[in-house]
């Protein structure tokens, strides 16, 4: 963890804990039930409704066998993981410099800007972990997951692609002066991916050039990673760089936000 | 908390609740319109959305469905089934974005009518000029979603000239009822039982596959949610299938706005005017 | 009380012109509590009036009566010769209203704040512009013009409000604690503001719990304490009615206070004793202090002066205001 800081390593972050769990207590309620909700109503409308369209007719062949309700499954966890990632680090990271201006508190005890950043990171992975966790529980439920030790990766694989998306926009977000940036990024940032990533249709079907454009984007190594997992056909070359790319862009966006806070917290 | 409504001459309340484009509405209509001059990035990007979803599906889900066979025994594609219900989901999605998180946060946090209310300006005119422009926007959305409908070829009807008034009556229907649940509405959470409503609807309101892939009885529940009004009214356009339930579907939304007006303008007074 | 029959001998109206708000039995509720509990006031044109009291008191629920926002809940009110009830827009149409939180909207600009604002009062677009840069330039934010609100400071905000609330050229100005969390140069900024308004005429009422800035302001004023009026007049009248003219204020460190106020009682009209200090009331402070000291009692700091309207409130309530 040494490598991901300029100011010491974050030895402190332990101590913003409460803090967290705080703002945890606060607001866990509507998560509940929305990370049980959505999921369940998206594999019913896509996997079983829609996937009654696709499984006798083209798409059982597209798909190499596969039903389209265990297709998407995956499909749908790694961009649950985007989504939990990104909106946790944008009106939340804003409003703690801007708003509610918490980090300004915390900077002046004797926490340092990577510590804040680290404690920021682990409510977001700890967050990922639940909003997923509940996920697969779901997933099994509708008996799309092979095996339970491919359930829990695939919570690893989740927190891992969450934080690849947290730790840059984290990082984006300190440097921002107001949110109207925010509508960018998810109109053309996290929609497009959401819709291309492979979560939906094989990105095959895409021109080249935007199958390209989606090999750049961790949330199609996310996708491939989760799909391996719940399927259970684990390609070990394949998945290993996968999660090295993702792990490459977690250390970048976590020096690129910790950067971000010493700058907004020096003002 | 709402006191029963004063009892309403005939003819004056269809005046009080329509956004009727004259009086003092159209003063908060030119307010947010330079709040927009401002803005006109995310006005642009907000066109994407819908489009998006539409090319998604087009170039990869349609892919894997095929055809599908409409009551009549036409054939029509996936893409050209599913882009009139997104058209009306789009412009469900924006009325009541407009018309719950923007009114909820100019309310609460921005204290926006607290000002305007100091004027001679009344909760009325608030409630009717906000709708109006929530109504103005859509327009402009749909009208470029439409466009890139006729572009791709999803249109099989002349009747799709009625498209745009159509999506209107679905802004309307959702801006009415979203404005009037936000007066009751305490905090951000709340917000949560919004989406956890609409999610619901915008997938199952035959919105991704024909109704008849239901059981009878769920069948029966779809057809009551304002969405599948709205994706009746939008598909019977786009593909020439209009019948007797178009008629409903327009009775039903217009009747879902009148009331939604009228909730909301008198709750906004009691909560402003205290 | 002795006060309510002094404040009786007073002259009950100030000025002569046509009364722009007459209130009588004035009260509001909210739900259980009653906010404001039966007040009589009478505002004349070119008068600057004040409701003077601390928080709670009662001040802002009445000013919103008077905003025309808040339906009187019982007693009779009339604004510039109209029922709020029934011609509630035809009121706001000739008030200008600066609440005590700035409800600037932070979407638009400074100036396009002030022409929005003129637009809801149905002034044309033209009339708008030009009266919006002659607002900016008499609260000196001109060349703020295009800058956001946010970016503003606090005092600059004050100011845009008062500009705002001036927009339509009101009959009445309404200010609700206009100073209110500013620091001391923009206080005397915006009062600077506020006095050239008064001399062109215009009729201000306002509350505050600042007795300088009633004494500053006001031509006469209500002292409202749990929603009642405790006592009415001109600062200089409520002052002789309720104080001497001078107050020695002696300070002998904690929990002494109270062992000195009795070996001092006998040296002046009337002795208050607060946590922190000792008030001797009396006509000559000057000699008071010499007789504190000639008894040997040796305070850690003494000092005299003038009475204030603070001196009012503390006889006619036995509190301080700003507590």
């Amino acid at each position: 963890m040494a490598a991901l800081t300029s100011g010491g390593a974050p030895r402190l972050a332990p101590r913003l804990t409460d803090y967290w769990v705080t703002v945890l207590k606060r607001t866990w309620r509507g998560s509940v039930i929305t990370s049980f909700l959505m999921p369940f109503l998206y594999l019913t409308a896509m996997g079983v409704g829609l996937g009654s369209f696709v499984d006798d007719r083209a798409g059982a062949q597209a798909l190499g066998g596969v039903t389209y309700l265990a297709f998407i499954a995956p499909g749908l966890l790694a961009t649950t993981a985007m989504q939990t990632g990104v909106f946790e680090s944008t009106y939340p990271v804003m409003g703690g410099f801007k708003w509610h201006r918490s980090y300004f508190a915390m900077a002046a005890s004797p926490l340092t800007p990577a510590d804040i950043v680290a404690a920021q990171l682990a409510f977001t992975a700890f967050r990922t972990a639940i909003t997923c966790g509940v996920f697969l529980g779901v997933i099994a439920g509708f008996g799309a997951l092979s095996s339970w030790w491919g359930g829990l990766l695939a919570i690893v694989v989740a927190v891992l692609l969450g934080l690849a998306y947290a730790a840059p926009i984290t990082g984006l977000a300190s440097r921002m002066k107001n949110e109207s940036g925010f509508s960018l990024i998810f109109r053309l940032g996290l929609l497009p991916m959401f819709l291309f990533s492979g979560a939906f249709f094989p990105i095959t079907q895409l021109p080249i050039v935007a199958q390209w454009l989606a090999y750049l984007t961790p949330i199609w190594h996310g996708v491939e990673l989760s799909r391996m997992l719940t399927l259970g056909q684990l390609d070990w070359w394949p998945a290993l760089g996968h999660l090295a790319y993702l792990a490459a862009w977690v250390v970048a966006g976590w020096l690129y936000a910790v950067k971000g806070f010493e700058r907004r917290l020096a003002q | 908390m709402t006191q029963a409504p004063a009892p309403a001459r005939p003819g004056t309340l269809g005046l009080r609740v329509l956004p009727v484009l004259g009086g003092n509405s159209w003063r908060m209509v030119e307010r947010n319109f330079l709040v927009y001059r401002h803005g006109w990035v995310v006005f642009l990007t907000g066109m994407l959305e819908p489009i998006l979803y539409l090319l998604s599906i087009g170039i990869g889900v349609g892919n894997l469905v095929g055809d599908f066979r409409l009551g009549d025994g036409r054939a029509v594609s996936y893409v050209e089934f599913v882009a009139p219900a997104m058209l009306a989901a789009s412009a469900m999605n924006g009325a009541l974005f407009d018309s719950t998180y923007n009114i909820f946060f100019r309310m609460k946090y921005a204290k926006l009518y607290d000002a305007i209310l100091a004027t001679p300006l009344g909760p009325g005119d608030v409630a009717r000029g906000e709708i109006t422009w929530a109504l103005l926007r859509g327009a402009v959305y749909s009208a470029v979603f439409i466009v890139v409908m006729v572009a791709m070829g999803l249109v099989q009807s002349w009747w799709m000239l009625l498209a745009l008034p159509a999506t209107l009556l679905i802004g309307f229907a959702f801006a009415g009822a979203g404005m009037a649940l936000t007066t009751w509405m305490r905090s951000w959470q709340d917000f949560e039982f919004v989406q956890l409503a609409i999610m619901p609807m915008f997938l199952f309101s035959a919105t991704f596959y024909p109704l008849s892939t239901y059981p009878d009885a769920v069948q029966e529940i779809v057809r009551w949610t304002p969405l599948y009004q709205g994706v009746v009214l939008c598909r019977g356009m786009a593909l020439g299938s209009m019948g007797w339930e178009a008629v409903t579907a327009v009775a039903y939304l217009a009747a879902m706005g009148l009331v939604g007006v009228y909730v909301a303008s008198r709750r906004l007074g009691t909560l402003l005017l205290k | 009380m002795r006060s309510h029959q002094t404040a009786r001998n007073l002259p009950p109206v100030g000025g002569t012109g046509e009364a722009m708000v007459v209130a009588h039995g004035l009260r509001k509720s909210y739900g259980e509590f009653e906010a404001v509990k039966g007040v009589d006031v009478e505002v004349r044109k070119g008068e600057a009036f004040g409701f003077l009291g601390p928080n709670g008191a009662g001040k802002s629920s009445t000013m919103r009566m008077i905003a025309a926002v808040s339906p009187v809940t019982a007693g009779s009110l009339q604004i510039l010769g109209m029922d709020p009830a029934t011609a509630g827009s035809a009121i706001r149409a000739r008030l200008g209203v600066c609440p005590q939180e700035d409800t600037l909207d932070n979407e638009l600009s400074v100036f396009e704040n002030l022409v929005v604002y003129g637009r809801y009062f149905g002034m044309s677009r033209a009339a708008a512009t030009s009266q919006a840069d002659e607002l900016l330039a008499f609260v000196q934010l001109t060349e703020k013009a295009k800058s956001k609100v946010e970016d503003l400071s606090g005092g600059m905000k004050r100011r845009l409000t008062i500009a705002r609330s001036l927009i339509n050229t009101p009959d009445l100005l309404l200010l609700d604690e206009p100073t209110t969390g500013l620091d001391p140069q923009a206080r005397h900024q915006l009062w600077d503001r506020l006095f050239r308004l008064k001399q062109q005429g215009v009729t201000l009422v306002l509350t505050t719990h600042y007795m300088d800035e009633a004494e500053q302001l006001c031509d006469r004023l209500v002292v409202m304490d749990k929603g009642v009026i405790v006592a009415q007049g001109s600062p200089a009248q409520l002052i002789a009615a309720h104080s001497t003219r001078e107050v020695t204020e002696l300070r002998f460190g904690v929990g002494d206070n109270d062992l000195v106020a009795d070996k001092v009682s006998d040296l002046a009209d009337r002795v208050e004793v607060l946590p922190d200090r000792v008030l001797l009331y009396t006509d000559d402070g000057e000699a008071a202090a010499v007789a504190v000291h000639e008894r040997g009692l040796r305070p850690l700091s003494s000092l005299v002066r003038r009475a204030t309207l603070e001196d009012v409130f503390l006889r006619l309530t036995g509190r301080t205001l700003v507590d």
